[in-house]
């Protein structure tokens, strides 16, 4: 049990590290003062308003789409479900990208994420009605690929016909992913439905274990199948929908993390979901702290940075795999 | 004690009846070989008395239960091996123990030693930290076994358990099972060895032709027209010095 305590250390490090990086030129120890001292000087104002709402949404989301990708992968038995598998993230995206079509964040500051939270809602439902009341894995993955596929196709079709290549401009950089000029408004609007969700997965821990046996041996454990698969649902869309309102699409976080963390905790699913939490914050943490040191006046984009650190990374993990066979 | 109560039974799949008018009433200390042909419904039967099917008509004791009672009430270990992750053997017996423990927090010492027992009993004490899935099949029926028993209900259900094991552990497995019945935990058992079905089940039940054929000690079960009937075998059985002695001689 001391992966743990190491994954928080590493999580706080990269925090304070997060919190110590940006364009306002000042020592680390400064902007800490500055952060937790009694002054309003600018400083102070960059650290409150700008560096902490984004250091806290990069752990928040991290850890959220990284234990709704542990959660996945122990429903579903399967090593590469991650959370966009539900069909929440392309839905929600959709919702995103009619707000910015349709000019609504023009006019309502907050106009994006509650259209891409309204996304969210519209695709969880209709992957649950999909997939039916009762059921297993299989028709929950085919209707989320439904889903993602429709969404998909939707997306496109709006930037197909956007009159206007601003628009068009703004959709494409906004479905990249970012945790750039994020205000504690934000994060407001994303922790409850990141908590929530965690808290609906966090429930699941002990059936996600008994699931290792099978759907038919964790039913005579008592389990009640028909209610985890709807709490791994709704909980994977609460995180995803809250995180993809105020962050964009973020991929890789949520298929990589168990991924590695897996070895660690001796591949058993609920320990993973603890895991995966505190490694998704870790991994997020250092994407958007890539994001400032690598190119710093060109704004790279977060999901760019994550798919760019997962691929490589899940490259390892195929290379490793392949050796353990014979 | 009756442990499991089937009382006529149907079960239809896909507008195929599977079997009907099936009743079955399994009391302590008893080691039930349910056998018959492929397809005859083996399968099918149990996973309807544990409630995992509707069943079409009639009812089962089981079935009726609360999911959490039966969990205590009746293990089941089906046919398909499945073992998700690479999960350490001592983890996936301790899974067994699932419905027993109070949500989170340690393994009580309790609990521990029941699933030490299972592993014991199983010979898998080497196996402990070897991760699950990684094992061979026989190891991994064997490891699934013990995670069964493990859940310590007084019905264990297992499908073709001893498929695909060696001869040896065929033999001590069955034993396992003859050793919970002796302590008042009774099997039901499917399996298609009517070898070891006649030397350590204390009882048979011949499914085939969609119904309960023949129920009863397994000398009763065996005969020379059942299994001509049923399986379409004939058969030498006699009782020697060393047990009863079922070999399967040619198909008819």
């Amino acid at each position: 049990m001391r992966l743990l305590p190491a994954l928080l250390a590493l999580v706080l490090a990269l925090f304070v590290t997060s919190l110590t990086i940006g364009h306002a030129e000042a020592g680390a120890r400064a902007s800490l003062s500055a952060l937790f001292g009694d002054s309003e000087g600018p400083l102070s104002m960059v650290m409150r308003e700008i560096r902490l709402p984004r250091a806290l949404l990069a752990a928040l989301i991290g850890a959220g789409l990284g234990m709704a990708g542990a959660a996945l992968q122990g429903y579903l038995r399967n090593p590469l479900a991650e959370p966009g598998l539900i069909g929440v993230s392309g839905s929600s995206a959709l919702g995103a990208v009619l707000a910015l079509q349709g000019g609504l964040t023009a006019s309502a500051s907050l106009g994006l994420p509650f259209a891409a939270l309204l996304g969210a809602v519209v695709g969880v439902v209709l992957v649950l009605t999909l997939a039916g009341p009762r059921g297993g894995s299989l028709t929950l993955i085919l209707a989320g690929i439904a889903i993602s596929a429709l969404a998909g196709a939707l997306t496109s079709l709006v930037l197909n016909l956007s009159p206007n290549p601003f628009a068009a401009n703004d959709i494409v950089f906004w479905m990249m992913g970012s945790l750039a000029d994020r205000s504690m408004t934000h994060l407001w609007l994303a922790l409850p439905f990141v908590l929530v969700g965690g808290a609906l997965l966090a429930s699941t821990a002990r059936g996600l274990d008994a699931l290792t046996l099978g759907e038919d041996a964790a039913a005579t454990l008592g389990l009640n199948l028909t209610q985890l698969r709807l709490f791994v649902v709704l909980g994977t869309a609460s995180i995803v929908g809250g995180a993809t309102a105020v962050a964009g699409s973020i991929g890789f976080v949520g298929l990589v993390v168990p991924h590695i963390l897996r070895p660690f905790v001796g591949a058993q699913p609920s320990r993973l979901l603890w895991a995966s939490a505190l490694g998704g914050a870790a991994l997020l943490l250092l994407a958007d702290i890539s994001v400032r040191m690598i190119l710093p006046d060109r704004d790279l984009k977060l999901g760019v940075i994550t798919a760019l650190i997962g691929a490589p990374l899940f490259l390892h993990l195929i290379y490793k795999t392949r050796k353990e066979l014979p | 004690m009756t442990l499991l109560s089937l009382t006529d039974a149907a079960v239809t799949l896909r507008q195929r009846p599977v079997f009907a008018n099936v009743s079955l009433t399994i009391g302590a200390g008893e080691v039930v070989g349910l056998i018959g042909p492929n397809g005859a419904g083996k399968t099918t039967l149990m996973r309807a008395a544990l409630g995992l099917l509707p069943l079409q008509s009639g009812h089962s004791s089981l079935a009726a239960m609360p999911a959490l009672e039966r969990a205590r009430s009746v293990a089941w270990m089906p046919q398909a091996r499945e073992i998700a992750w690479p999960i350490p053997v001592e983890r996936l017996v301790a899974l067994g123990r699932l419905p027993h423990l109070p949500l989170g927090g340690k393994i009580p010492a309790t609990d521990q030693a029941k699933i030490d027992a299972a592993l014991a009993y199983l010979g898998l004490d080497a196996f402990r930290h070897r991760a699950a899935s990684r094992l061979s099949g026989g190891e991994q029926g064997r490891a699934l076994i013990a995670r069964a028993i493990a859940q310590d209900t007084p019905l264990l259900m297992a499908d073709e358990p001893i498929a695909g094991l060696d001869p040896a552990h065929q033999i001590a497995t069955m034993q396992v099972f003859c050793d919970l019945a002796a302590s008042g935990r009774s099997t039901l058992v499917s399996l298609h060895d009517l070898g070891l079905a006649a030397r350590h089940c204390t009882r048979l039940v011949l499914l085939a032709e969609g119904g309960i054929l023949a129920d009863g000690p397994p000398e009763d079960v065996l005969t020379d027209a059942l299994m001509a009937r049923a399986f379409g075998i004939s058969a030498w059985h006699s009782q020697t010095p060393s047990g009863p002695v079922f070999q399967p001689l040619e198909v008819l």
